[in-house]
């Protein structure tokens, strides 16, 4: 008789025991007193209507499945609401722990194409969501300056910015995509 | 009146390039309360705390840091609008004051800009520095009553969490906003969830719009069941997830079935004070005001 029942081993190979280590080293430093009440999914906007479980992602994370969790299109499912950072019964900042695995996804190559899309115009205008022809009509028809007073006005504040994101890396964070595994 | 105390206007992104509306009602309305706003000239994008610091959070923080220091250098503190802003900047002002290493890392990132940064200034939202006025003050302004308007009130995630980096001194169950909506005579109607998400934050609507918008429809559906005449926020972010839910939402279904103006705070105060509609950008939403403007003003 056949065994229709999958079994969902953890092979060794997936844990990486160093992941957590770094997790807490970039600040979610309570992650492990887990106690996986689940009060983090239970709360979760997200986790109402898609199969995101903030529980089991805190989990996998606990046991070091690297791969898995930062190559998961679920860790960009948190709306960063901050509702599960503050009923967690152990304080841990759930929602800094999502930001700094999501860090370490996009340092691995993966990153959602409307994401890298708004990055880029990030790089290009100093703004993620720059003006357009119709709202420059606008702001004309309510007596507000044409172009915002912000860097689309200044050449020498956006070189400014543009250069902090060189510095940091993020322009070639951006710009040199990674093969995706 | 009141003392009046000037800010360094930090637009951001969506305000100034979606919504200039919203922006043309905070400028008119914000002086007349004694609140006096100069242009911080050569800002960027905050950048957004769930999506820019998702990808990578030392370009967050010099970024956010960079916004800082020319309201610093500008010998202001800085005001928003928009509560992902004020999220990244609360959250980077925590973060290198705690850590001063991450201010040097910031600071050694500036080399040769001439961005002098101590990390002194404060950033604020334009809803605390009306919460910290004289309420009575407020209401001498005040020529219209804006009576029998139910307004559903919508505050956001990052104006509120983490309540720990926050000035409300609670962690749940506010009522600051409510009180400043009430103050017009309109009443805030009580629905269910008012505390839900937007659903627009943290790249979901930019990557998974069909969840952010489903996100959305759940207080939407919540306040058409108990009927509001507006939803009032105070978020340029989450007023675009309303506003634009709304119309996809119609046109997926084929009949218009979601049709509640969305206004921003000053918007609101800006029609008990006997402002012009129009100049308070009302005839420019996603989401027609008329209904609303009718029952304010009479047909």
């Amino acid at each position: 008789m056949t065994d229709n029942i999958s079994r969902e081993t953890i092979h060794n190979e997936a844990i990486d025991p160093d992941f957590i280590d770094a997790i807490v080293d970039a600040g979610a430093d309570r992650i492990r007193t887990c106690i996986q009440c689940g009060t983090c999914s239970s709360v979760c906007p997200s986790g109402r209507r898609t199969a995101f479980r903030t529980r089991e992602l805190m989990r996998k994370a606990l046991l070091g499945l690297k791969d898995e969790v930062l190559s998961s299109p679920d860790l960009w499912l948190c709306a960063t609401c901050l509702t599960c950072l503050e009923r967690c019964p152990r304080q841990i900042k759930v929602t800094d722990a999502i930001i700094i695995m999501r860090n370490m996804a996009v340092a691995e190559g993966y990153m959602l194409p409307q994401h890298r899309k708004s990055s880029k115009k990030l790089l290009e205008t100093g703004h993620a969501v720059p003006i357009d022809d119709a709202n420059r009509e606008i702001r004309k028809n309510l007596g507000l300056k044409e172009i915002p007073p912000t860097v689309h006005s200044s050449d020498e504040a956006l070189a400014d910015v543009q250069k902090i994101m060189e510095r940091t890396g993020f322009k070639k964070l951006i710009e040199e995509e990674k093969e995706e595994k | 009146m009141t003392e009046s105390q000037t800010y360094s206007f930090f637009l951001g992104c969506v305000m100034p390039n979606r919504f200039p509306n919203v922006e043309a009602s905070i400028r008119l309305v914000l002086p007349k309360l004694g609140i006096e706003l100069e242009d911080l000239e050569g800002a960027s994008c905050c950048p957004a705390p769930g999506v820019i610091r998702s990808f990578s959070e030392p370009t967050w923080l010099a970024l956010a840091s960079r916004n800082l220091a020319l309201a610093e250098m500008a010998g202001h503190d800085l005001l928003t609008g928009c509560n992902g802003c004020y999220g990244t900047f609360k959250e980077t002002l925590s973060e290198i004051r705690e850590h001063p290493e991450r201010l040097k890392e910031v600071q050694s990132v500036f080399k040769g800009m001439g961005l002098k940064f101590k990390g002194e200034v404060e950033a604020k939202h334009l809803i605390e520095i009306i919460y910290e006025l004289d309420p009575e003050n407020i209401k001498k302004r005040l020529t219209k009553s804006l009576e029998g308007i139910k307004v559903g009130v919508h505050y956001g995630c990052h104006l509120l969490k983490p309540s720990k980096n926050r000035p409300w001194g609670q962690t749940q169950r506010h009522t600051f906003l409510d009180e400043l909506v009430e103050l017009t005579g309109a009443t805030s109607t009580k629905y269910k969830d008012k505390f839900l998400c937007c659903g627009a934050g943290g790249g979901v609507r930019g990557s998974q719009v069909a969840v952010s918008v489903d996100i959305a429809k759940e207080k939407l559906d919540n306040l058409l069941e108990v009927g509001v005449d507006c939803i009032v926020n105070v978020c340029s972010f989450c007023h675009l997830q309303y506003e634009a839910s709304q119309v996809q939402l119609n046109k997926e279904l084929g009949e218009k079935k979601y049709q509640i103006p969305v206004i921003y705070y000053t918007q609101l105060l800006g029609l008990a004070m006997g402002l012009d509609p129009m100049e308070l950008g009302l005839g420019v939403h996603m989401i027609s005001t008329q209904p609303l403007l009718d029952k304010i003003l009479g047909k």
